[in-house]
């Protein structure tokens, strides 16, 4: 079991928002990944999904399973052989003004030979009680790769990351 | 103001700031309208297998559980 985290790098946007936030040269001397994520981006909705890939690999090599609720029904969906991971869930232009998602990733063997499964939780932090946009996902997600992961590339459905978005990512030890 | 990209090399923690290239405006684009379609397609999927098997289920008269009962 993991039972320590250490901050490999972190980045906070700044004033001109960003198209994508990329992590490089990330060390294999962990035994998980943990990514925080603190979002907000640009797009004209309450909520946007986020496309993750690892290692600059945008084959269709991501497939991931959903359950999801929006402010009145629950829901689940299902892809398969997709061209990057969507992480759900994260505050887009109309959520409630200055909020931002809270999003966590967690990438357990990373330095695997063997494809690598991973879970995201994601809220989108608004005053909404009704309506269709989702506001919480749950995700189990598989990347078909076998190489050791050693980059990260965050990209808005839509848009651009607003300045205060944060990302921290974590590394883990199992001893 | 130029779309920016942020490069966080977890090596030196070295955090870099660029514009973003014309190639790479452009192959973001397509890459997020590529991703759009295949989400909506997902999904569209989904909700006709759901509506199928919902359709299903009321033309034999019996609910889900009792399907997962005839399965088991």
């Amino acid at each position: 079991m993991a039972n320590t985290y250490t901050k490999i790098a972190s980045v906070a946007v700044g004033g001109a928002g960003a198209a994508n936030i990329d992590f490089t040269s990330i060390p294999a001397t962990y035994t998980d990944l943990c990514l925080k994520l603190s979002l907000r981006d640009t797009r004209t909705q309450i909520d946007d999904y986020v496309n993750l890939i690892f290692n600059n690999d945008s084959g269709s090599n991501y497939s991931m399973k959903s359950v999801w609720g929006t402010g009145s029904t629950t829901g689940n969906s299902n892809y398969s052989a997709q061209t990057a991971n969507y992480v759900f869930q994260i505050a887009a232009a109309s959520a409630t003004a200055s909020t931002f998602s809270n999003v966590e990733i967690y990438v357990p063997n990373y330095t695997s030979s063997n494809a690598k499964s991973f879970s995201t939780d994601g809220v989108t932090e608004t005053n909404a009680a009704t309506g269709t946009d989702r506001l919480d996902a749950l995700t189990a997600s598989l990347w078909s790769g076998t190489a050791t992961i050693n980059r990260i590339t965050l990209t808005p459905g839509t848009g651009t990351f607003v300045q205060y978005s944060t990302a921290t990512l974590y590394g883990i030890k199992n001893s | 103001m130029a779309d920016k990209k942020i490069i966080v090399n977890c090596a030196t923690g070295e955090v870099t700031e660029l514009d973003l290239t014309p190639d790479e405006i452009a192959q973001r684009a397509a890459d997020a309208q590529a991703a759009i379609e295949a989400k909506a397609q997902a999904d569209a999927d989904a909700t006709a297998k759901a509506t199928a098997k919902a359709a299903l289920l009321a033309k034999l008269g019996i609910t889900a559980d009792e399907a997962a009962l005839l399965l088991a």
